[in-house]
């Protein structure tokens, strides 16, 4: 068997043309991914999406239904679970419940005949701090304590690839914050390679080096993760990644730096090295931080979009930032976060506002003309205040 | 309870003190029966089993006394039957286990897919339960006599020597415990399996444990309180049965367990503080070597 010993490193993974199908559905399609030796690799996508399939086929416990998994150059399609040099820190931790925290953690030494296991369990748990709680039952521990005792449980193997579904899933936002840096560090400590695959976009932002957003059974894009953020190549990864304001239209003029969209009779100039398509039908959008607001109509620039005028539909202060939703005819609603360092204008429900944002910031998407998904107005206070209301009218009209 | 073991392991909030006159008159049915049809008979069976022949007195009249040396009697001239007991008991409770745990296994766990197939297997374990344990030993005894289809088949094709028999030896009465057991030992071990989390399986591969180290490691204790439970529920009953060691159905003469001794002391030979005293033995015996295997197996605590 080949995993007697720790792996020296981190290794590369490698999935060539990976299909899973089940019993009435496809789970995956066709998905090619390499994931470099000793990189954090995140997997970020919506549930059902196949990425817990794609790390389960990693793991060994799916068999593809075809293409070739390899690890570390060697194909590994054929091979058993328990002969891969693979380790995986699962979602719901199954930490055996019939032994203790120690047992746990030596488990997988144990069968590899690794030598000293309980010396290098206890040094793993000194690692998650929990060496004090060696001798306790897994119930006894708290749900952030569980899940770090199954993160020593798969890093004391020193396997090639670390695999990750969702670990932090059941933690509370500060013990999430803390594990994440915690995995960070280790990661870089033993320069293991990490696959982790989760649903929260902060989370495979702040801790990967690559960020693939997986829908349906494939990979959208993939990158690092400013990069993804700044130029979304999909609708979808524009909105799943973080937020976007998007606006469809054919494109009206180019030059050779820019081209400019006629999105329902506004301009809107996008630079060619920012836009994936350059003629035809094509969405255009910003991220809404980038986005500023002002009270009066903006001198017309070649360095600015300008949408306008429009009313404010919503405010919500969250301390740093406050999120405005405005109501542009023809535009939809535009999402806007504000920071709140006292320069820019304050403005309440119903004012008449301007948007606008530097031509540098916007982005094209690769999508055609598509559905844009809008932050629906049902989704402020005030409009499901109105709906209320009115339901309400309605009733009493009625009865 | 066994079943709820690993459940409950979490500590139980304390019940408030004021329900507990309440607790004790839900209680009062169930104690009074334990007073009148368990606790009275026992002390009985204990004063019975100390009586003396009455002097000048009939077979099978009996006076109270002191008589400890029933006890001494009764070992010294039915301990082959005791050993015996126990031996057959231990023999069919290791043959029902062998036999249920793949059983189980698969309905618990490889039939999870299917709940027909899950509830039809399960209807066929119980199904023996719809005739009576005494027509199915009889059957069995008709099945396997010297002159039945099977035992001269075995004999015409040399597998079996001209003058074997089959009923009436050691064989065959642990044969018959074992069927007889083997929906008792089932069914426990069935809602233990079915219960059993099958990622616990998936993270023990994920950690270098070839198959049959997950069954070992894994598989095994998790699924120890349908063990502990299967085995107590067989070993017991199998140990005190006298039906199917008896002349009448699967044993002979050489296969009397203690179940038969007893029968034929207080129902033959009227010697009724030998029985008791036997039954008393039976009972602690039973205790000691259940609270043995108890504490080894480790589960005192899912009991």
């Amino acid at each position: 068997m080949a995993v007697r010993e720790f792996a020296e490193r981190g290794a590369d993974l490698e999935l060539v043309g990976i299909q899973k199908r089940f019993p009435g559905f496809t789970a995956i399609e066709n998905l090619d991914l390499t994931i470099p030796a000793g990189s954090f690799f995140a997997l970020l996508g919506p549930s059902g999406c196949g990425k817990t399939t794609t790390l389960r086929l990693v793991a060994g416990l799916e068999e593809p239904t075809q293409g070739r998994i390899l690890i570390g150059g060697k194909d590994v399609t054929s091979t058993r679970s328990h002969e891969r040099p693979v380790n995986t820190v699962f979602q719901s931790y199954a930490l055996f419940p019939h032994m203790s925290i120690i047992e746990n953690v030596a488990f997988g030494l144990k069968r590899r005949r690794i030598g000293d296991p309980l010396g290098k369990a206890h040094e793993a748990l000194r690692l998650v701090e929990l060496d004090h709680l060696a001798q306790r039952r897994p119930q006894q521990l708290s749900g952030g304590q569980q899940q770090r005792v199954a993160l020593a449980r798969a890093i004391v193997n020193r396997p090639a690839l670390l695999l990750l579904d969702e670990p932090l899933g059941a933690l509370d936002l500060k013990l999430r914050r803390q594990m994440q840096l915690e995995l960070k560090t280790i990661q870089e400590e033993v320069g293991l390679t990490f696959l982790h695959v989760t649903h929260d976009q902060e989370e495979a932002m702040t801790m990967a080096d690559t960020v693939a957003v997986m829908n349906k059974g494939a990979i959208e894009q993939m990158g690092a993760p400013a990069e993804l953020y700044d130029l979304p190549k999909t609708a979808f990864v524009a909105n799943f990644l973080g937020q976007s304001n998007l606006f469809s239209g054919e494109v009206a003029g180019s030059t050779d730096t820019a081209i400019a969209v006629d999105a329902g009779g506004a301009r809107l100039v996008v630079p060619k090295a920012r836009a994936h398509r350059h003629n035809g039908a094509v969405t255009v959008g910003v991220r809404p931080e980038k986005v500023s607001l002002h009270v009066e109509a903006p001198v017309p620039s070649s360095e600015r979009n300008v949408l306008g005028p429009g009313r404010v539909l919503d405010v919500s202060f969250s301390g740093v930032s406050t999120q405005y939703l405005v109501d542009v005819p023809g535009h939809g609603t535009i999402l806007v976060f504000a920071q709140n360092t006292g320069s820019g204008p304050s403005v309440g429900v119903g004012a008449e506002v301007w948007a606008s944002w530097l031509v540098e910031h916007g982005f094209g998407l690769d999508d055609g003309a598509v559905e844009v998904e809008r932050f629906a107005a049902d989704d402020s206070t005030t409009s499901i205040a109105a709906q209320r209301r009115d339901d309400l009218v309605a009733e009493l009209g009625e009865g | 309870m066994a079943f709820a073991a690993f459940a409950t392991a979490e500590a139980q909030p304390q019940a408030p003190r004021k329900s507990s006159r309440i607790a004790l008159f839900l209680l009062l049915p169930g104690i009074l029966y334990l007073v009148l049809f368990f606790l009275t008979p026992l002390v009985s069976l204990l004063l019975t089993s100390l009586q003396a022949p009455l002097e000048y007195g009939d077979i099978g009249q009996y006076q109270y006394a002191f008589n400890w040396q029933n006890y001494v009697d009764v070992m010294t001239a039915y301990w082959p039957h005791i050993l015996r007991s126990f031996g057959y008991a231990l023999a069919a409770t290791v043959f029902a286990l062998l036999f249920s745990y793949p059983l189980a296994y698969f309905i618990g766990v490889k039939a999870r897919r299917w709940p027909l197939l899950q509830s039809l297997m399960l209807v066929l374990v119980i199904a023996p339960f719809f005739i009576s344990f005494l027509l199915r030993t009889l059957a069995w005894k008709q099945i396997l006599s010297d002159e039945s289809f099977v035992i001269t088949s075995l004999k015409a094709l040399s597998l079996l020597g001209p003058d074997a028999h089959f009923t009436g030896t050691p064989f065959a009465v642990i044969f018959g415990l074992t069927y007889n057991f083997i929906p008792f030992m089932t069914l426990p071990l069935y809602t233990a399996l079915e219960r059993l989390d099958l990622r616990y399986l998936e993270a023990g591969s994920d950690l270098y444990a070839n198959p049959f180290t997950v069954f070992r490691k894994i598989t095994v204790p998790l699924s120890m309180p349908g063990i502990v439970a299967g085995t107590l529920l067989t070993f017991i009953p199998a140990a005190g049965d006298y039906v199917n060691a008896s002349r009448d159905f699967l044993g002979g003469p050489d296969t009397q367990m203690m179940g038969n001794v007893i029968e034929a002391n207080f129902l033959v030979l009227l010697n009724y503080p030998a029985a008791a005293a036997l039954s008393i033995i039976l009972m602690a015996a039973i205790l000691v070597l259940v609270g043995v295997y108890v504490k080894r197996s480790g589960t005192e605590d899912l009991l």
